[in-house]
């Protein structure tokens, strides 16, 4: 082959496979466009004062799917407000003390593979452990479930921000004869502050749209109930339930949900983000 | 302590009294001691607690499937038998639906994944690399009961009316695959939650490769360019031979995600215990099998049956992810740095 054919080929293949690789992107741009597209279109008309006002409705009747958004709101605060400590706590072991020793690299290998595995396991983990016991299910349960999940995220974040904090800001605090836990806890962690508030705030975001741990703990409960030990509405239970049903006013309703859902979780993406990006331009 | 003492003197030439370092009372040096300790300790004591975490699903599966385990043996893997009025279980039919699903969503997932890194890293201006980047990551954010509402409302109709039946009249006379593509089109069932998995997976493999293509050294790709090699002559002969690891650690990461994602598979699976070669037949996957079936389980043998085919997909996910993060370490000692 001469020189000219061979040039040529070589560069129809590089034409050819790189114009793959835009049409990969496209592909993939394609589901987003098309799944929020739908979300906004069939949420949108779901969307009025009712479902903020009004429980769940039997079907065939008006109602919206206020005791659920309250059931995840109150879930997803109480345990943001369990996991987040601990997750921060392992991680700040990990990041500064684990750095010799067995248990620190450990600690982040079954971090790590917390953070992936099913969801759905963790819930059976929590039936097995409490609601089994205890033979009913709660709100409670529900609760220890989304920790559970909240824990490897913001253990992962803590440890990788912890990280990034250069030893000589840790060298400089113990010259001045701070002690060590003085070190982690008012220079370390301080100044990875930004970045672990952005772990938090995906974590609330994870668990926000976590259905399958909710299935076998906190179930469902048509009513308003304020009562943990009892079974709790919620969010993603509900939209799951109604969108199986063959109501067509549950399933609008499930539309609604599904909205909402939806867009807290890409807001608070998109805060997490603003939150890290704006640490990051200071630093 | 005399160590401590000498540190804590002034240099000289300093100009804080010597007295205010020199003076510090023993008793203060020893209760900033007992402090250091109890923190050390108390996050000691959350690290063993997240290790206790992953032993605690361990056992606590194996206590509530135990009797699962006695009665059905191993012979529990290889039966497809689901019948819960005989109390007769096997989980060859979940265990198929998942591996099967999953081996979809990861031989469509894995190409384009590719691309969308190669374009991110090589080919992208510098200004469209965040939006684009950031919107691929947001498919990950998408809550996965979305995926599966739009799959079975939307996505579903749209593939039995325009896509199955091509597929029918073009795939299915083929001689071997053929058999794959027979059926009618419902629009649910295993092919459609493969493709639902595929999209799900594509953010977690393309943000790997993307993260390890960014590694390798510019000179080495500098040094292919010149030479005349073209852009796609350096990522296939240059980039990935110095990523494989990472982008092999990448494809199970993903694949960990798609073995057990429960709620979009459970609304477009179709959730029947059968077998057979058709992707356009219904099946079930071990998530979908749980998801359905475990509040509405009556029978102590029943829920521990399902609570089987939970450690089972634990288990599955747990060498799967193993893997990919030896690999994903290696590639990163290599680097010397630990991400």
């Amino acid at each position: 082959m001469d020189r000219a054919a061979l040039y040529r080929r070589r560069r129809i293949v590089n034409f050819v496979y790189l114009g793959i690789s835009v049409l990969a992107v496209l592909f993939g741009l394609f589901w987003l466009v098309w799944i929020l597209w739908t979300l906004f279109a069939q949420g949108l008309q779901a969307l009025n004062p009712a479902m903020f006002t009004q429980t769940t409705p039997p079907p065939g009747s008006a109602g919206g799917l206020a005791n659920a958004i309250f059931g995840s709101l109150l879930m997803s605060l109480l345990a943001t407000l369990i996991g987040t400590p601990v997750g921060i706590l392992a991680g700040t072991y990990v990041a500064e003390y684990g750095r010799r020793g067995w248990l620190g690299p450990a600690t982040r290998f079954v971090n790590d593979i917390l953070l992936s595995a099913p969801s759905i396991v963790i819930g059976l983990f929590v039936y097995a452990v409490y609601v089994a016991k205890v033979q009913h299910f709660s709100g409670w349960a529900g609760t220890f479930a989304l920790a559970l999940i909240v824990i490897p995220v913001v253990l992962k974040t803590t440890e990788n921000m912890l990280r990034l904090v250069p030893d000589t800001m840790r060298e400089a605090a113990a010259a001045l004869g701070a002690p060590q836990w003085i070190v982690i806890s008012f220079v370390t962690l301080r100044a990875a502050r930004a970045g672990i508030i952005t772990g938090v705030l995906l974590a609330i975001a994870r668990i926000s749209g976590e259905t399958a741990p909710l299935l076998f703990t906190a179930l469902n409960n048509q009513f308003w109930s304020f009562n943990m030990d009892a079974p709790m509405a919620n969010l993603p239970v509900v939209i799951f339930q109604f969108a199986m049903s063959p109501y067509q006013d549950w399933q609008t309703l499930a539309w609604g949900g599904a909205l909402l859902v939806t867009l807290s979780v890409l807001a608070l993406n998109i805060v997490a983000r603003a939150v890290f990006a704006q640490k990051s331009t200071i630093a | 302590m005399d160590t401590v003492d000498h540190a804590l003197e002034a240099p000289q030439g300093a100009s804080l009294p010597p007295g205010m370092l020199r003076g510090i009372p023993q008793t203060l040096l020893k209760r900033q001691q007992l402090y250091d300790l109890a923190f050390r300790s108390v996050t000691r004591m959350f690290a063993f607690l997240v290790l206790a975490l992953l032993l605690g699903i361990l056992i606590s599966l194996l206590i509530g499937s135990w009797p699962a385990i006695q009665a059905f043996g191993p012979g529990f893997l290889a039966s497809h038998e689901w019948n819960p009025v005989t109390e007769k279980f096997g989980a060859l039919v979940p265990i198929f639906g998942t591996v099967a699903t999953s081996f979809i969503a990861l031989s469509i997932g894995i190409p384009v994944s590719f691309g969308i890194a190669v374009f991110l890293t090589e080919l992208s201006p510098l200004w469209m690399r965040r939006p684009i980047g950031t919107a691929i990551e947001l498919l990950a954010a998408i809550p996965s009961i979305i995926y599966g509402m739009w799959g079975l409302f939307v996505f579903a109709p749209v593939f039995a009316d325009y896509v199955q039946p091509w597929m029918i009249d073009y795939l299915g006379p083929i001689w071997f695959i053929g058999p794959l593509f027979k059926g009618a089109p419902q629009g649910i069932g295993m092919l459609t939650a493969g493709l639902i998995l595929a999209i799900m997976v594509i953010p977690f493999i393309a943000s790997v490769m993307r993260d390890v293509f960014e590694v390798v050294p510019a000179m080495l790709k500098e040094s292919a360019y010149a030479v005349g090699a073209t852009t796609w002559e350096v990522v296939w002969n240059v980039v990935l031979p110095y990523t494989k690891i990472g982008v092999v650690g990448g494809i199970l990461l993903g694949l960990g995600r798609a073995l057990g994602e429960t709620m979009a598979v459970t609304f477009v699976i179709g959730n029947a215990h059968r077998l057979g070669t058709s992707l356009f037949a219904p099946g079930n996957s071990i998530a979908s099998a749980l998801a359905n079936e475990f509040t509405e389980a009556v029978g102590g043998l029943y829920t521990s049956a399902l609570i089987e085919l939970g450690l089972i997909l634990f288990l599955i996910t747990f060498v799967v992810l193993a893997l990919s993060k030896i690999l994903l370490y290696q590639l990163a000692k290599r680097e010397g740095t630990l991400t």
